[in-house]
């Protein structure tokens, strides 16, 4: 069964930012797909696919991650300048962060417009596991 | 008067002994997209040799590669690169997408063990830059989580970025997407393995130290 988890941005607010990596990746260890309100900082976002690639083993494969910040491309300085200010005052709170473990989350694809979580066909993995045995 | 004097002669002497300064150059992107052959084609250009192997297995550089002290021209003007090639850059590695290259489980397993190794090194490596070189495959979607991860925490750090559009000499090259993807950034569009567009990308190289 899927589990999709929504984590309101309060959750994540105080926790330092080893504490709200560790918490996406706990979660996406429990094989659950995360639907963060909000965002990491980019030095949060890097040092999340740090920690990622050093629990790497047999079992857990790694994660898709996806960020989605309307106000990220925005050219117009007054919609930039209002949303820095909004970032300074909230903390990062607009925007989603999409974070499933890469077991089950096959890609993430996106454009500006559109994000498509493509998922791992559930046969695949056992009918290779299948095979080997034999 | 004697001031004057001792100023002159300090100045020839700061011109004579001036240490030229060496700029760290990080080659950064995702994985597979030609880093390691666009440093290849740099340093053949400038010094005649390669730095590093390349291969259509994944995560083929799983170590930092560093080539010293390259020196490039362009437009007249001359500077100092220490060509830093880092591995690509995932959120996932599975030991059994290697196997699918005929490589054994045991061989797998290992190469795998030594990409997470690298992975995490290219990020640390992050701190010891001037600027970056961020390679993209121009045949695929740019808006890709890596890319703006790694482009995110240039930016964050104020270290200067030139985008490569790479493999440009392919027929579903698409620079615009590039250009589009990330429109507050130069992009040069290029062909590492073709050498195609280097003129332009030396050209933009120089724009990005000045």
């Amino acid at each position: 069964m899927l589990t999709l988890q929504f984590v309101p941005y309060t959750e994540i607010k105080d926790l330092s930012s080893i504490g709200r990596i560790r918490k996406l990746l706990n979660l996406a260890k429990e094989n659950k797909i995360v639907l963060l309100e909000g965002r990491l900082s980019k030095e949060e976002e890097a040092e999340l696919i740090k920690t990622t690639m050093e629990e790497i083993n047999a079992t857990f494969r790694g994660i898709e991650l996806a960020v989605i910040n309307p106000n990220e491309n925005e050219q117009d300085v007054f919609t930039r300048f209002k949303a820095t200010l909004a970032s300074t005052l909230l903390g990062n709170k607009q925007g989603f962060t999409i974070v499933g473990p890469a077991t089950i989350i096959k890609s993430i694809k996106r454009d500006p417009n559109k994000l498509q979580l493509l998922m791992k066909d559930a046969g695949s993995k056992s009918r290779r596991s299948k095979k080997r045995r034999r | 008067m004697k001031l004057k004097f001792m100023d002159f002669i300090n100045g020839i002497f700061k011109a004579i002994f001036k240490r030229k300064k060496l700029i760290r150059l990080g080659v950064y992107g995702p994985v597979n997209v030609g880093k390691t052959t666009l440093a290849n084609r740099i340093c053949k250009d400038w010094i005649g040799e390669e730095l590093g192997t390349v291969s259509k297995i994944p995560h083929e550089t799983r170590e930092i590669q560093v080539k010293e002290k390259v020196k490039i021209r362009s437009n007249s003007k001359e500077l100092d690169f220490n060509i830093i090639d880092t591995p690509g850059i995932v959120t996932k590695i599975d030991y059994e997408d290697f196997m699918k290259f005929k490589l054994s489980e045991k061989e797998s397993k290992q190469r795998a063990k030594e990409a997470t190794k690298g992975v995490i090194e290219a990020i640390k490596w992050l701190e010891n830059v001037d600027a970056v070189l961020v390679v993209l495959d121009s045949t695929e979607n740019p808006y890709n989580q890596v890319n703006i991860t790694i482009i995110g925490n240039l930016a964050a750090r104020n270290i200067p970025v030139l985008i490569v559009a790479n493999k440009i000499d392919l027929r579903k090259a698409k620079i615009k997407r590039v250009q589009n993807a990330f429109p507050q950034y130069r992009t040069v569009g290029i062909s590492a393995e073709k050498g195609k567009n280097m003129e332009d990308f030396y050209e933009a190289l120089f724009e990005l130290i000045k």
